[in-house]
């Protein structure tokens, strides 16, 4: 069974738009292979999250011609850019491509200003049209003044922007970036983020943005793609993402509990001990369960008169301060993480070590289809 | 099961020892790394010293200084000179030409062979000079393989020619520079070339626009490398050109002959040379040297 999150590999959830960027393909690179398929249409930024190793950067390598598919085909418009089939491959520079690497890679022996005219260059503008295509971009990025500096002079945000910059300036018709935030402090991160997201929006052609930051996932893209051991695990709209996570991977980034269970109507048995009552949608067979970590209630001893239909005995493994309050990590049938306030921490005397009782409202537990791996 | 007994490790009773003013202030400066050197190294590092500097102070003793115009003037010096700079500098221009593309292909490219082809063409750094000499004749000489059609057909004769000359040096020079070069490409970052792919540069202009600017210091040390080495060239040369003076004389061989028939000009030929090697050195000390040689 599928579940409506998740489109079908084979048939793209999204038509096919003149200029939109179809992936149906494997790549193989040594002993990983990369199984993808996905679309992105016109002025759509798609997400794609994974944790390392996922795959991700092999996914932008592939669309950019920097590495052949193995099987199957990328598509952009009505053209292929490569296909295992036909054996079409256009090269990188003839992919109408802009990239922003996750190290940048600004030529160190080029000024900013040649830094950004390489692309117009390279595609066969003049030197001085090139420039001056560079110096229109610096200024429309903000960083005019910068023109005459080496990629060694800047700082990290600068370097960031230089670098969309020269991706944006060979006028591309697909955008990607791999990790463009990443090797920002925190502080500069949330200002170049907030400008990016103004470029990306600005921008006409589909773009790709590989992130392992769930966050920066949710406020840059229209639609999340996970990647997890080079396979597809989930695509969806971010809310539904972060609602209905499909893996034990993408709970832990949208910080939610995940259980896999079977159903039966109005009872979920989980595979890894214990049970749910959950609301009666009428769904049966193999089921994910999702529950917030701040929906669990903790006491300490059994709630005999409640009206919450599950409560169940653990035992308190250990407790982490977060910012406002205290993530609890409970072991029993089923284990949870459940977040309580500093206060809650003190009058209940919780510690490690701890017998104490959970419960959730049936209201609370979010059950839906589980996927296969494709 | 016991376990075998175990020598206790002994235990030295901190002896007293005193550190003078400066070396404490050197310590203190250097974060503790820069310290005077144990004699272990010190003595064998300046036997290194004395046996590399004290011949060149001979040369700068033993000259005869006074009359150094007067016996330049009247050796072959001017000629030998501009002989051996013209011919190394074209040796070396040639070994840019088609040696930059080798080293690319050696670092960059797979094919059967690949690891033979590096050990031929670098083999002229440990063959002795004279055997290439000899290896040349073979092959470009009157009756070489090659050279009898270039003789029979063209008229070409290469042996015991300035053109021989500028053979002999990029035979024995160019691997200087093919081997620096090869060594800067492969460890240069693949990543900048991707880049410049991705934004839209063919492969030779990937070439001309990122790759040789990146490895640009490694090129000009090669280059250097490969030009002192062909101005300093003499076994392959005076086996494949010969000895003509103002032909094919180079200042090597020069200084070489007139050691035989006259002693003062070889010593001033000499320090022409070393004058010539102290001055490519320090123009090009900081600039290239320092970073490129390693690559």
């Amino acid at each position: 069974m599928t579940s409506p999150d998740r489109a079908t590999p084979a048939t793209p959830a999204t038509p096919v738009t003149t200029e939109g960027l179809v992936v149906d393909a494997e790549v193989t690179r040594g002993g990983f292979t990369l199984r993808a398929a996905l679309t992105a249409a016109p002025g759509e930024v798609l997400a794609v999250l994974g944790p390392n190793g996922a795959g991700k950067t092999t996914l932008l390598g592939a669309v950019a011609g920097l590495a052949p598919v193995s099987t199957g085909r990328i598509v952009l418009g009505d053209a292929a850019l490569d296909d295992a089939d036909s054996g079409v491959f256009v090269e990188a520079a003839n992919r109408p491509v802009g990239f922003v690497f996750q190290d940048y890679r600004l030529f160190p022996h080029l000024s900013v200003r040649d830094n950004v005219a390489f692309s117009p260059r390279a595609r066969g503008l003049g030197r001085g049209a090139s420039r001056a295509a560079a110096d229109t971009w610096l200024e429309r990025l903000g960083i005019g003044d910068l023109a005459r500096r080496r990629p060694a002079d800047l700082s990290g945000g600068q370097a960031q922007r230089v670098a969309l910059a020269r991706a944006l300036a060979g006028d591309p018709a697909l955008l990607l970036l791999d990790e463009p935030l990443s090797a920002l402090d925190a502080r500069t991160r949330l200002d170049v983020q907030t400008e990016l997201k103004r470029h990306l929006a600005e921008f006409a052609g589909p773009c790709l943005l590989v992130t392992h930051d769930p966050l920066e996932a949710l406020v840059l893209a229209d639609r999340l793609l996970v990647l997890e051991h080079g396979l597809v695990v989930q695509q969806g709209t971010p809310s539904e993402v972060a609602r209905r996570p499909a893996t034990e991977y993408v709970a832990r980034l949208v910080g939610l509990n995940l259980y896999a269970g079977t159903a039966d109507g109005a009872h979920v048995t989980l595979e890894g001990g214990g049970s749910f009552v959950v609301p009666d949608h009428d769904e049966r067979g193999e089921v994910l369960v999702a529950l917030r970590p701040s929906s669990v209630v903790v006491s300490a001893h059994q709630p005999d008169h409640s009206s919450v239909r599950n409560t169940w005995p653990a035992t308190i493994a250990g407790l982490t301060l977060l910012t406002d309050r205290v993530r609890l990590d409970v072991v029993g049938e089923p284990s949870a993480l459940v977040d309580v306030t500093p206060a809650a921490v003190a009058d209940l005397g919780l510690a490690a070590g701890q017998r104490v009782w959970l419960s959730a409202k049936a209201t609370e537990l979010e059950v839906y289809g589980r996927s296969h791996s494709p | 099961m016991t376990a075998p007994p175990v020598d206790r490790v002994p235990r030295r009773p901190p002896s007293s020892s005193t550190l003078s003013r400066r070396e404490r202030e050197r310590r203190a400066t250097g974060g503790g790394a820069r310290r005077s050197a144990p004699a272990a190294l010190l003595v064998p590092a300046v036997v290194a010293i004395a046996f590399l500097v004290i011949p060149l102070a001979g040369l700068l003793l033993r000259a005869p200084w006074g009359d150094a115009w007067t016996i330049l003037h009247g050796s072959q010096a001017g000629e030998a000179l501009k002989l051996s700079l013209w011919t190394s500098t074209v040796a070396t221009a040639i070994s840019l030409v088609v040696g930059v593309p080798l080293a690319w292909l050696l670092a960059r490219t797979e094919f059967p062979g690949l690891r033979l082809v590096r050990a031929l063409v670098t083999l002229p750094l440990v063959l002795p000079p004279v055997v290439g000499g000899v290896a040349l004749l073979l092959a470009f000489g009157r009756n070489g393989f090659l050279g009898q059609y270039l003789d029979q057909w063209f008229g070409i004769t290469i042996p015991f020619s300035p053109a021989a000359v500028v053979m002999a040096e990029t035979f024995v020079a160019m691997p200087f520079l093919v081997v620096t070069v090869e060594g800067a490409l492969r460890s240069a970052d693949r990543g900048f070339e991707e880049a410049a792919a991705t934004l839209g540069a063919p492969r030779m202009v990937v070439f001309r626009r990122v790759t040789l600017p990146l490895v640009a210091p490694s090129l000009v040390a090669g280059a250097v490398l490969c030009w002192a080495r062909a101005l300093g060239e003499f076994g392959a040369t005076i086996t494949f050109a010969g000895s003509f003076p103002g032909r094919t004389q180079t200042m090597p061989i020069a200084v070489y002959y007139a050691l035989e028939t006259d002693p003062d000009a070889a010593i001033l030929l000499s320090l022409v040379l070393l004058l010539v090697s102290v001055v490519v050195l320090v123009a090009l000390r900081d600039r290239w040297l320092r970073g490129g040689a390693v690559g």
